[in-house]
């Protein structure tokens, strides 16, 4: 594109020559040049940032999780080698929170995915009220999950919730199947609206002509969706199911408010957070950490395959 | 576009579409109505007030703990917010107009940064804060919102500008104009909607960070709502923190009520271009 506009400047050049400065006039590769320093230096900043509060950090808690290290006990630092590891992976309650964890993930994000189409169908094809349905739809998107936290929180209370009192069956958040339930609620509550955007993004790819045409050949309803509107899609599930079962990886709000990981409902971050800062315990809580990133490095490793070609940015420079 | 306006097919979508509705508000209507309930009928279970009071709002605005933290919230969203957009705006005017090697390099860290675990941050950022006297401060905050930011806003910024006619750019550049100029003069005002949008989205993330919130404060010089929300149970001088909770809390969903019905098209148009169309 800037080859182009070279040549064609320097053509306009040669009818008004005193005019320009000399530097749109400077060889090809020049201008080539110029361009690339322009890019790397228009890039730098926000690359230096991402790197310094995450590379550097990743990289340092690896050290800080091979030591013994309790800022409670400061002068008790020692190199240990994996022996935090060995601590961590051999405990139940990391196991009980990667369980919970992986449950919670697994069952949002099925969930998500199919009253998400079914948003995403309602916002992309409703005869009325387009415009009601997407701002509410953006409501629990945009609202702070700890207010919503707390608003299910004292709907679930005993004696001031509205849901409480109608399940009168004792105090739903004091159990834990009912507990994770709710929290269960509350993220897909949160979340489907944005799970709904991204499918959407995918539903406007989708021909009408195409919806036209299998509607004439005498597609159902269903036909049309599963034969012709889900293939189109296909990139655009990908993407938002991997958005979302990252997200969903790193619950912490909802349990911080609803139990704060009371009768084994910690999620794995749950759990980092409190060896960290209840416990003071950096070395484990770091330990954590460092298995926190690989699980999800290991998720989005795995979802990546599946995409295949249609990773968002692969495709980037051929779109326009 | 549609081919069987019927009244019924009219009548079936907008039965969804109440439901739809019902399903998003339900949550926001109940936490207002506790927060205009009295003290005496907050535990009554009713959905809608019997006595309606301003009571609660007076309670969290007379006190420091609630204004600080308000103070804190809007001031660290803001700040990551202009620096964010500004950085990203930057990256994303390379990423759509530049051609440079390590492009799809900063494309791919950018994603892997949008899908990172922020929990794996939190003990190694403590430490290093703590170090580095950052530990409880603005900053100490502002830079992790920056970082986890710059995804959305690339994504999303890169996306809007690649909309933006070529042809301009040619024309200013042909002028005479170099290309920094062009992107000063011609690019940063056409550019303007989509920088809006992409500040927006980026404030309400900032907005609603609680996980380092929590673990990169602990007082009230920077402590945000959301965190001071989850203090105010227990050891505050609230008899009954439940109503001041859902006051402070109706107060810090107002902005993002705002912004949605307002701004409803372009978050949504900013949201699915950063994601999906990369």
């Amino acid at each position: 594109m800037s080859e182009q506009t070279a040549t064609r400047g320097t053509g306009r050049h040669a009818a008004i020559p005193t005019q320009r400065s000399g530097r749109s006039r400077a060889p090809l590769s020049e201008n080539k040049k110029a361009e690339r320093r322009l890019g790397w230096l228009l890039c730098a900043p926000a690359a230096l940032v991402m790197l310094a509060v995450t590379a550097y950090p990743i990289i340092y808690s690896v050290w800080l999780s091979l030591q013994r290290f309790d800022l409670r006990f400061p002068d008790q630092r020692e190199f240990v080698g994996l022996e935090n590891y060995v601590t961590v992976l051999t405990n139940q309650f990391w196991w009980t929170a990667f369980g919970v964890t992986a449950l919670i993930t697994v069952v949002t994000v099925a969930v998500e995915l199919v009253l998400g189409m079914g948003l995403a169908l309602i916002m992309h094809r409703t005869l009325v009220g387009r415009g009601i349905v997407r701002t509410a739809a953006l409501i629990p998107y945009g609202i702070v999950t700890v207010v919503a936290a707390f608003s299910w929180r004292y709907a679930w209370t005993p004696g001031t919730g509205y849901l409480a009192n109608l399940f009168s069956d004792g105090a739903p958040l004091t159990e834990r199947a009912s507990s994770l339930a709710i929290i269960m609620l509350a993220e897909i509550w949160k979340t489907t609206p944005f799970m709904a955007l991204l499918l959407m993004a995918g539903l406007a790819l989708v021909p009408e002509d195409l919806l036209k045409a299998a509607s004439t050949d005498g597609a159902t309803a269903w036909q049309r969706f599963t034969k012709v509107m889900l293939p189109v899609m296909k990139p655009a599930i990908l993407v938002a199911l991997l958005f979302r079962t990252l997200d969903a990886f790193r619950v912490f709000d909802n349990i911080f408010v609803f139990t704060a990981g009371g009768n084994e409902t910690s999620s794995v971050s749950m759990l980092a957070y409190n060896n960290l800062i209840r416990g003071l315990n950096l070395g484990i809580g770091s330990t954590m950490s460092v298995l926190i990133f690989i699980t999800v490095a290991i998720i989005a490793f795995v979802f990546v395959k599946l995409f295949g070609t249609a990773a968002p940015g692969s495709s980037d420079d051929e779109r326009r | 576009m549609a081919t069987e306006t019927t009244t019924r097919a009219k009548l079936r979508w907008g039965l969804l579409d109440v439901i739809v509705v019902v399903f998003a508000l339900i949550p926001v209507l109940w936490i207002a109505s506790l927060s205009f309930k009295t003290p005496a009928t907050l535990t009554d279970g009713k959905f809608v007030p019997r006595e309606w009071t301003l009571h609660n709002y007076r309670t969290i605005f007379e006190t420091d703990q609630f204004v600080r933290a308000l103070v804190n919230s809007i001031g660290i969203a803001l700040i990551a917010t202009a620096i964010a957009v500004v950085l990203g705006a930057m990256a994303a005017y390379a990423i759509a107009r530049l051609d440079f090697p390590g492009k799809r390099l900063l494309v791919g860290v950018s994603l892997l940064i949008a899908m990172f675990p922020q929990v794996s941050l939190v003990s190694p950022l403590f430490e290093i804060e703590r170090q580095l006297g950052l530990f409880d401060t603005w900053p100490g905050l502002i830079l992790p919102y920056i970082t986890f930011a710059l995804p959305l806003a690339i994504y999303t910024l890169s996306a809007f500008f690649k909309q933006i006619p070529w042809d301009l750019e040619k024309a200013a550049k042909m002028d005479g104009a170099t290309q920094g100029q062009a992107f000063r003069r011609v690019i940063a005002p056409l550019a303007a909607p989509g920088l809006f949008t992409t500040a927006i989205l980026v404030f309400i993330f900032c907005w609603n960070d609680f996980l380092f919130a929590i673990t990169l404060t602990s007082t009230e010089q920077a402590r945000t709502v959301p965190v001071a929300l989850s203090f105010f149970t227990g050891e505050s001088q609230f008899e009954d923190p439940t109503g001041a909770i859902c006051a402070a809390a109706v107060v810090i969903t107002i902005p993002i009520i705002l912004f949605v019905l307002f701004f409803q098209r372009r978050i949504v148009s900013g949201l699915t271009s950063g994601a999906v169309k990369g």
